[in-house]
């Protein structure tokens, strides 16, 4: 903790908080205590979604509040929740079709490109290059190009086309998970294997094993990569 | 084999396909390669009519302002409705430097374009760029007996800004088929409108409409309708399962160029609701009787 | 030429207000201000509704609209008619004096679109329906009908 303070301003009102701290430290140095928002505190969970504007800047600015640190003169409030309903659907019923997800969300058809939701995503996600995928029946490409998505919300609060990127991100990811992507044939086949109790001997012989045993059989273990 | 800048378009490799299919075998060819353009988006199918609205125009002009960055001149579509789109925005920032100055501090994040951009469509560029001629050279196959109504739709001819031929009196598409053997049939409704994106509201007016563009090919003695839209194909083809009688092939024209150049298999038939092969064995033009499949 | 009250209407029953001098209406320079058009240009010779495709689904004609609005009759905006057409251009292409009517057509949807008013929602469309659809349909009519 430096021994500086900065003055951030949280929700219009002035804070004097050490320098150095993360927006989430800063705001619990202020004296705020998130209820809400918070949080896996390791920028995977999304929870933290936080606007911000810099003094002299007209522009607004976004973050996750546990990974990024706080600026003399941020001017932020955060957006524990934004609203925005999943539509209902049955993934083993629909079929990864070039207008499935259109049909789910057909507000996906609304979208001008204006790429406020590539310039709101904490992740530097290219959400906009997804959203038009989807809008042309690209499937495969919706699906990687939002992997890194934590479902924060903020391209969804600011988007003018009313759509809910990361829901129709998801469904994309499910499609291409459940229909698209190719099926690993070792893992298939371990399935198979397992299901048919090839392997149900070494598993209780597993499972009667003392910790030490155990131990010593894992770290003598041999990884073999089939051909 | 010479290089053409592209723009799909999203209905072109999804529900339109045979366009593009098509036509990209018909220009490999003629000694084209279509080169989609880089990160191409959907250029939001309808021109933004209002005068204060830099909104919709974004997406037009995003595509291209890429196109220009990436040093091509000319821009090359299929659809009608993103030849319209993208023709009409890129003539209003030409015209208008208040309104490009605005889009580009907008697009921040994209380089600025500068108008340096022509779009041009399949048909102009057919006829303007590769020559009536060089079609003619091509073809296995003259379609001849075949009876063809060219039904041009709306956003090809009108306003006149865009338009790529007279908008009353149109023969461009006339000229093209002729290029491969085909009379083309004038009908009374070749440019009038199928009811367009009224198919999602308001199918009963589309279904009224295809029926008139329809009934007029046949008063004139057409057996088939070729286009160059792929909505209104939609609307013409599709549609004619909500009419009690249907039966009229709607084809692309890109589609007839190809089985007049014997590349028949880079047409999806089975992606028409009438089925065209009927009428094309009838008259000797598919497969089989040429020894060619 | 004396001008008084009782003259006006009969006036504007017959051309518009060619010639006149009378203030223009809030709705006619709303109007004005979203198409960019000069609708008192027109001289009401209906070939724009004559080239309409989609009067079979129209309660007012085209030509009526744009003379509803250059006599100020708010009434204009609640009408069918700028929600069936279908921005084929026809009118535009055809009108002798030059007057983009599908544009003023979009000026009329323009001002509900913008008053939080949508004329087209997903929900009334049967998923199976909406699965066959071309996007650029969807897209246009999203476009045209939403705000």
């Amino acid at each position: 903790m430096g021994k500086n303070k900065i003055s951030v301003y949280i929700m219009g009102k002035e804070h004097r908080v050490p320098e150095g701290l993360t927006i989430m430290k800063a705001l619990e140095y202020a004296g705020y205590r998130l209820v809400r928002g918070c949080g896996c505190r390791a920028g995977f969970c999304g929870a933290c979604a936080t606007i911000y504007r810099k003094k002299g800047d007209y522009k607004l600015y976004t973050a996750l509040a546990c990974q990024t640190t706080a600026e003399s003169g941020m001017y932020l409030t955060q957006l524990p929740f934004i609203p925005a309903n999943k539509s209902e659907y049955d993934i083993e019923k629909i079929k990864a079709g070039p207008n499935t997800i259109l049909s789910i969300y057909p507000e996906v058809a609304r979208c001008v490109a204006c790429n406020t939701c590539t310039k709101a995503c904490p992740q530097d996600i290219q959400v906009m290059d997804y959203i038009q995928a989807v809008k042309r029946g690209d499937i495969t490409r919706a699906a990687e190009l939002s992997f890194n998505c934590l479902q924060c919300g903020l391209c969804t609060a600011r988007c003018p086309s009313e759509i809910k990127h990361y829901h129709v991100a998801q469904l994309a990811r499910r499609l291409h998970g459940r229909y698209l992507a190719t099926k690993s044939e070792p893992l298939s086949k371990r399935n198979r294997e397992l299901e048919e109790g090839c392997f149900e001997n070494e598993i209780d012989e597993m499972i009667e094993l003392k910790p030490e045993d155990l131990k010593k059989r894992y770290f003598e273990r041999e990884i073999k990569v089939s051909e | 084999m010479k290089s053409i800048t592209y723009f799909p378009g999203c209905t072109h490799q999804t529900n339109g396909r045979n366009m593009e299919s098509s036509g990209k075998a018909v220009l490999e060819t003629l000694g084209y390669q279509l080169e989609e353009m880089p990160e191409w988006i959907c250029c939001g199918t309808v021109f933004g009519l209002s005068e204060d609205d830099l909104f919709h125009q974004l997406a037009p002009i995003r595509n291209l302002a890429r196109v220009e960055k990436a040093g091509d001149e000319k821009l090359v579509t299929m659809c009608a409705m993103c030849y319209n789109t993208l023709g009409r925005a890129n003539l209003l920032v030409r015209k208008d430097e208040v309104a490009l100055e605005a889009l580009n501090r907008f697009m921040d994040d994209e380089p600025d374009y500068h108008g340096r951009v022509d779009v041009v469509h399949l048909t102009q560029f057919l006829k303007d760029e590769v020559g009536l001629d060089k079609i003619s050279s091509k073809v296995k196959r003259p379609l001849e007996g075949l009876k063809v109504m060219p039904y041009y739709g709306c956003l090809l001819l009108r306003p006149e800004e865009v338009s790529i031929d007279s908008m009353e009196d149109p023969t461009i598409i006339c000229n093209i088929l002729e290029a491969v053997g085909i009379k083309s049939i004038k009908g009374s409704h070749i440019s009038q409108c199928c009811g367009s994106y009224h198919t999602v509201d308001k199918k009963e007016a589309v279904a009224r409409r295809s029926s008139e563009i329809i009934s007029s090919a046949r008063k004139k003695g057409a057996d088939m309708i070729a286009l160059a839209c792929p909505l209104c194909e939609f609307n013409l083809d599709d549609r004619q399962r909500l009419l009690s009688k249907n039966g009229m092939p709607v084809l692309y024209f890109t589609e007839l160029l190809a089985i007049a150049f014997g590349l028949e298999d880079s047409c999806d038939f089975d992606e028409h609701y009438v089925d065209p092969r009927p009428l094309l064995r009838e008259k000797g033009l598919l497969g089989g009787s040429n020894g060619q499949e | 030429m004396v001008l008084n009250e009782s003259d006006t209407e009969l006036r504007l029953g017959i051309c518009g207000t060619r010639g006149m001098e009378l203030a223009d209406s809030e709705l006619l320079i709303r109007i004005t201000e979203l198409s960019g058009e000069n609708l008192r240009s027109c001289y009401q010779c209906g070939k724009c509704s004559a080239s309409c495709p989609m009067t079979d689904f129209m309660d007012l004609f085209p030509r009526d609209v744009i003379k509803q609005i250059i006599e100020g009759k708010e009434k204009v905006l609640f009408s069918e008619t700028p929600w069936v057409c279908a921005s084929c251009f026809s009118c535009t292409a055809r009108c002798p004096n030059d007057i983009d009517i599908a544009g003023v057509m979009e000026a009329v949807r323009q001002i509900r679109l913008r008053g939080k008013y949508d004329r087209f929602h997903p929900s009334r469309i049967p998923l199976d329906e909406l699965e066959g659809l071309p996007q650029i349909a969807l897209i246009g009519c999203f476009r045209k009908m939403t705000g």
